[in-house]
């Protein structure tokens, strides 16, 4: 039994005098579904290239279902879906969708279920040119889908997808992922990602500064947690004393303490009875997270 | 196979919708009978059938347009997938960049085809009608079709390497252009100034030759004129075919195709999505 669908170790890439990856090792597992961050010119499209095949690492090792990337039998395993693709306006999404089908081998008879899947069955017979950015991405998803690919490559799979979409889009992800296949995506939503993954991978100037779920991840940063309080009226400057570091924001006090010291916070809070009338935790977000881990990489 | 087949069913809808088809039939059929029309006037003095007088003017006529039609065909090819951003997606899939090329090259060549066809027979028909005779020039018109359709892979084969070279299409247009002005228009300009300066010198009699089979287009007016004997109907440089032998010319046509698509398959391997 294979142990993992792509296995990446040591991989270094540079462009002439300018290093795009540095040392990166990474494998995702059957059914996985990894989500790769970071900044524009991170390495995450190169990397992502590298995996493909379309371009050739400098050193460093990548085999996907025990392939060599962009051999025949890897480029049969690996789906992928480029940022931006728009397709030829000219053409259909039906007429698209045959035709990479016919080149994936399958038969084109599967186009038009494969363009339900991705909600595009009303709009199969329309030339692509009349589409909007959110169809045309759901054009590329369908052809992401075709004949059980062991390893989706999603670049920036939803932008331009509204939130419904975007919902249905992790729907048909999660799907995929239950049937075995590893997912690699990169995006800018971090808030999607969030929810929607199992593990996260930041890269930082073509290094990978950090990997693990989002809660390992909370965990080894050690970010401050942000407490919003809501004191019963005329009570707030009593609790702006009674809690040292608090500041009064529009009637509510805002205070951040460290995760050791969460616990003993809250029991402190929940003692002043009823001059509080709501509190609300907010953990770091992915945000917080992401700019610590990318700030500690080297430079 | 079916992965070419596919590829080329893509590209013909495409240049379809795009009017392509209709743009490359349209002209060669307006021009062809308007040149088997008005190439009557000097069938007598020459004593020639109608369908040779015709066929000479064809030639003239195919050297301009079927380079500009290959050109105009072609320059999208691949800087269009790579703005598109389709590029890098389509070289993912399991299949060759050989095969891309050969899918777009197998479409664009029927279209090329059917259109000199087209031309050709209407052309034919004319000449037929009007003049029993006619049918002496008949193989020298089988001859111009079938050079027409290498010709149209040669410029083919020239406009996706410089759709390969060039990242956006606009760049690509303006190189095919570039490239349809010089050799088809500049070229034989220059040489025959050349001619005129040189005054039979070492250029008009070493050089001049190899310079016109060096240029496909010139390459294929020599070897059409030549066979059909037609050279006293035809003007400027074609008056130089008579110094060289067919088989010069003839070589030149066939190899020039494979030279090109060589080309455009190194230039091809040489993108990075």
């Amino acid at each position: 039994m294979m142990t993992s669908t792509l296995t990446i170790s040591d991989l270094t890439k540079r462009f002439g005098e300018v290093a795009a990856l540095t040392g990166v090792s990474l494998s995702v597992a059957p059914g996985e579904r990894v989500a790769l961050l970071g900044h524009n010119g991170a390495g995450k499209s190169t990397l992502m290239k590298i995996i493909l095949g379309l371009i050739t690492a400098t050193s460093g090792e990548v085999t996907i279902c025990d392939a060599a990337p962009g051999s025949p039998a890897a480029r049969r395993a690996v789906a992928y879906l480029p940022e931006n693709a728009a397709f030829h306006p000219a053409l259909t999404g039906l007429e698209h969708i045959r035709h990479y089908l016919a080149l994936r081998g399958e038969s084109p008879a599967q186009a038009m279920p494969l363009l339900e899947k991705v909600g595009l069955g009303h709009a199969a017979r329309r030339r692509i040119g009349t589409y909007s950015k959110g169809m045309r991405q759901r054009v590329g998803l369908a052809q992401a889908l075709i004949g059980q690919p062991r390893l989706l490559v999603l670049d920036e799979p939803t932008s331009g997808l509204d939130p419904v979409s975007r919902r249905e889009f992790y729907a048909v992800l999660d799907d995929l992922a239950a049937k075995g296949a590893s997912i690699l995506l990169s995006s800018h939503a971090l808030t999607e990602v969030e929810a929607r993954t199992d593990r996260i991978v930041i890269l930082s100037k073509g290094r990978l500064v950090a990997e693990g779920s989002l809660s390992d991840l909370r965990r080894r940063a050690n970010l401050p947690i942000t407490l919003h309080v809501t004191a019963r009226n005329g009570y707030a400057p009593d609790l702006v004393r009674l809690l040292p570091g608090s500041i009064l924001v529009d009637g509510s006090l805002h205070l951040t303490c460290v995760q050791s010291a969460k616990l003993e916070t809250l029991g402190r809070i929940a003692g002043f009875g009823d001059k509080v009338t709501d509190l609300e935790v907010l953990p770091p977000s992915l945000e917080d997270l992401y700019s610590h881990f990318s700030r500690g990489a080297a430079p | 196979m079916n992965r070419i087949l596919s590829t080329a069913a893509t590209e013909f809808r495409i240049a379809l919708r795009n009017r392509w088809v209709a743009i490359a039939l349209i002209l060669m059929a307006v021009f062809s009978l308007v040149l088997s029309l008005a190439g009557s006037a000097p069938t007598g003095g020459l004593g020639v059938d109608r369908l040779s007088v015709t066929v000479a003017s064809l030639t003239s006529l195919s050297v301009y347009l079927i380079p500009l039609l290959a050109l105009l065909m072609s320059f999208d090819a691949i800087a269009g997938e790579t703005e598109r951003g389709t590029l890098p997606l389509l070289l993912a899939y399991p299949i060759a960049r050989w095969e891309i090329l050969l899918g777009k090259l197998f479409a664009h060549l029927a279209i090329l085809t059917v259109a000199v066809l087209l031309g050709h027979g209407l052309a034919a028909g004319v000449a037929l009608w009007a003049d029993e005779t006619a049918l002496a020039g008949l193989p020298a018109l089988v001859r111009l079709s079938w050079s027409s359709v290498l010709l149209g892979a040669t410029f083919l084969g020239a406009g996706y390497a410089l759709s390969s070279l060039s990242r956006r299409p606009s760049g690509a247009a303006g190189l095919a252009i570039g490239l349809w002005l010089g050799l088809v228009v500049l070229y034989d300009l220059a040489l025959l100034s050349a001619i005129v300066a040189d005054n039979g010198g070492w250029f008009t009699t070493k050089a001049f030759p190899i310079a016109l089979l060096a240029n496909p287009a010139d390459a294929f007016r020599l070897f059409n004129l030549t066979a059909s004997g037609a050279t006293a109907a035809a003007a400027g440089v074609g008056g130089a075919a008579d110094a060289i032998p067919l088989w010069q010319s003839l070589t030149s046509v066939l190899v020039w195709p494979l030279v090109a698509l060589g080309l455009a398959a190194a230039a091809f391997r040489k993108v990075t999505p």
